[in-house]
């Protein structure tokens, strides 16, 4: 089926960066988004993921789980391109959202980057104000035309992120004056604003306490309905709460995906068994 | 449990608390000498400080007062003639002036009148001449004039120079010391605060001697040495740590930088030397090669600094930007520089208040002339303030001595006003969030 696949792409390259522009914003639930064959990691010599394929369904919340180390971050760092960043990192397979490939030397990542928002561990607001953390993507990708669009395009993302309420009074205080909590739902905003297809969250509650937990999971619930959500997380039951299907990774390698019930309850793989149960990880 | 369990936990509990005991007292006479040492140091260092602004301000403090003497002087129309005003000895109508007012009169030889010019700056005289330029009626009139006292007078006057020494160990014979206390107690002497240290430019006459033309030549020096090290130093500071591919060459282009920032300052004076003045022809002595040459110095400091600025901007704020769709240098621009922006402005203004005090590169590049004037432009002869140091400390007149350290005061001020202004723009820069 790749090579088939590589054939198309060779033969129709005008296609693929029309897709770029036309991306299919409401494909019905359960369609594939993210499609992901024999994807390898190299960081210089050490080779951190092994023939990874995986599907991403749009309009749900696939989890990775997996112990320390086993390349799950890695993964979801392939699918807007964050390895690039790291020097010495290579990254062979493909990625394909909505039949594009990620990896194509064409594609420019600052667009992939557009379409797939990523949420990190720790909360990143930039030292600025709450409104600018929200509108700096809008603007940087001129996707409003007037000072009222971008204020609108804000209100509507922090709404949409549970924080207008809490925050509306203050908009041009420092995005660093609120708490941690509030600092990982601006950081949301701060995704949603650029209407992403995509949206990537690496262990994005490990800094949180239970409380600004709850709202993330219940915000990520939320989410779900328009948005194709990849979540890592280290907490199973996490995984359990807010995901409809979950990915086990082990050493680099991805050991099963199903749905989320399914997995938790009887997993095919002793590994993931293991893990599950609490005997490692 | 039973005695026979506990008491064997008890044992080793007791010992161990013993041990602790036992070390803890030199434990903590260790930390009394640690604190000790550190608080030595301090003082030590302190008290050389204290000690080297104590010399500098006792040594040059009386440079700021300044003794003017006034004088009625006949403008005699048998000595100046309204057609050849330059021709007429202005000193000599002034000299006469003063012996009249100690009650003497010159002499054939005019040696008393010659005695009274080594006193007074011939500054009156000029004076004197400029009035009657511009209203060639005063002539047949007595006009006033005021005006420094010379050097050595003053430093009479100041009790540096004794009347307890004899009288052919010093500069000034007993009948001129007579005439000073006359003049002294009639009351045509003043004390004021020497402004003339501060409006006007080197000379040859200590008494008439000022940092002006030192000032401005450093500062349109530093104007030269930031527009240029500031951007490049920047600039190449951002490309290296944000842009550049970590390979063979950066790593040894960075060890070239660190190497470059170790290599002594003479060094640079001989390149600027070599290369601007030699090859380039640009003029020497200028504050533009003095400027070009302290940029090449202050340059891989200002990398230096910029770099570890910009390395202690958190990735995270990186991830961020780029998570969004920025671009490489959106990224850079918009958030890492601007975080940096407080390490970038210190580690700038020290290298420049560092190049401020430097000397050695100057005095390769010819800035070591004498230049009586306020520099016009970047390219006219200048003199700067550590070089203007340099030079009066290396003549033999005593009075430029009390000067030298009045200029190393005007120096530290300067130095301290760039200091304070790397403090105010870090706070402002940092306070912004």
């Amino acid at each position: 089926m790749p090579a088939n696949r590589d054939d198309t792409d060779a033969h129709e390259p005008a296609h693929m960066h029309i897709a770029v522009d036309s991306a299919v914003a409401h494909a019905p639930t359960g369609q594939i988004k993210v499609r992901a064959r024999d994807v390898n990691v190299f960081y210089g010599e050490k080779q951190a993921l092994f023939d990874v394929s995986l599907d991403v369904a749009e309009r749900a919340v696939t989890a990775l789980i997996g112990p320390s180390g086993c390349g799950k971050s890695t993964f979801l760092r392939c699918i807007n391109r964050m390895n690039d960043t790291i020097p010495g990192a290579r990254v062979d397979g493909r990625i394909e959202i909505d039949d594009e490939n990620v990896n194509d030397k064409a594609l420019d990542p600052v667009v992939l980057r557009a379409r797939v928002g990523m949420v990190f561990q720790k909360p990143n607001p930039f030292p600025k104000t709450i409104f600018e953390n929200v509108a700096y993507g809008p603007r940087i990708h001129g996707l409003t035309s007037s000072k009222s669009e971008l204020e609108g395009v804000v209100e509507a993302s922090l709404r949409r992120a549970g924080l207008w309420d809490e925050v509306h009074e203050r908009l041009h205080q420092s995005g660093s004056s609120l708490s941690g909590g509030q600092q990982q739902r601006l950081v949301i905003a701060r995704a949603i604003a650029v209407s992403p297809e995509v949206i990537l969250m690496d262990e994005p509650c490990s800094a949180l306490d239970p409380i600004a937990t709850a709202k993330i999971e219940e915000l990520i619930d939320e989410l779900r309905r328009q948005y194709c959500i990849v979540i890592v997380t280290h907490s199973m039951a996490q995984a359990a709460r807010v995901s409809q299907k979950t990915a086990f990774f082990h050493m680099g390698r991805l050991v099963e995906a199903g749905p989320t019930d399914e997995m938790f309850t009887n997993p095919r793989d002793s590994r993931t068994q293991d893990y599950i149960t609490g005997r490692f990880g | 449990m039973t005695d026979a369990a506990i008491s064997p936990t008890a044992a080793r509990a007791a010992t161990l608390r013993a041990s602790v005991e036992a070390r803890l007292k030199a434990r903590h006479a260790q930390e009394r000498r640690f604190k000790f040492y550190g608080q030595l140091a301090i003082v030590v260092a302190l008290s050389f400080l204290a000690l080297l602004m104590v010399r500098i301000v006792a040594q040059g403090y009386s440079t700021f007062v300044d003794y003017r003497i006034t004088a009625q002087v006949f403008i005699d129309p048998a000595r100046v003639s309204a057609s050849d005003i330059g021709g007429a000895n202005f000193d000599m109508l002034v000299a006469n002036a003063i012996l009249a007012k100690v009650g003497e009169r010159d002499d054939d030889l005019g040696e008393a009148s010659s005695k009274v010019m080594e006193l007074i700056s011939n500054d009156l005289g000029f004076q004197l001449m400029a009035k009657v330029r511009a209203d060639p009626t005063l002539i047949g009139k007595t006009i006033s004039v005021t005006g420094p006292m010379r050097a050595d007078a003053a430093l009479y006057y100041k009790g540096e120079l004794k009347r307890a020494l004899a009288e052919e160990d010093r500069k000034l014979d007993n009948r001129q010391l007579d005439w000073l206390d006359k003049l002294k107690s009639s009351g045509a002497i003043v004390t004021s605060f020497n402004t003339g240290f501060f409006t006007r430019s080197d000379s040859t006459e200590p008494e008439q001697a000022g940092v002006l033309g030192a000032v401005v030549g450093s500062t349109m020096m530093l104007i030269v040495t930031a527009l240029l090290a500031v951007p490049i130093g920047v600039m190449a500071a951002v490309y290296l740590e944000e842009f550049a591919p970590k390979n063979r060459w950066t790593d040894m282009i960075e060890v070239n930088i660190n190497n470059l920032a170790a290599v002594p300052s003479i060094v640079y004076g001989l390149l600027g030397l070599a290369v601007f003045i030699n090859w380039l022809a640009a003029p020497r002595s200028s504050p533009l090669v003095g400027g070009l040459v302290l940029a090449l110095m202050a340059l891989p400091t200002v990398i230096i600094a910029t770099r570890s600025a910009l390395k202690a901007v958190p990735p995270s704020i990186r991830e961020a930007a780029l998570g969004v769709g920025a671009s490489k240098t959106q990224t850079v621009f918009h958030h890492v520089l601007p975080l940096a922006m407080p390490g970038v402005m210190t580690g700038a203004i020290l290298s420049m208040a560092h190049a401020l005090g430097e000397t050695a590169p100057l005095l390769m590049i010819g800035m070591v002339s004498f230049v009586p004037g306020v520099p016009e432009g970047f390219t006219q002869a200048a003199t700067v303030l550590p070089v203007q140091v340099f030079i009066w400390e290396n003549a033999s007149e005593r009075a430029f001595h009390e000067r030298t350290a009045a200029a190393i005061m005007v120096l530290l001020a300067f130095m301290i006003l760039m200091n304070l202004a790397a403090i105010i723009l870090r706070r402002r820069f940092e306070r912004r969030w």
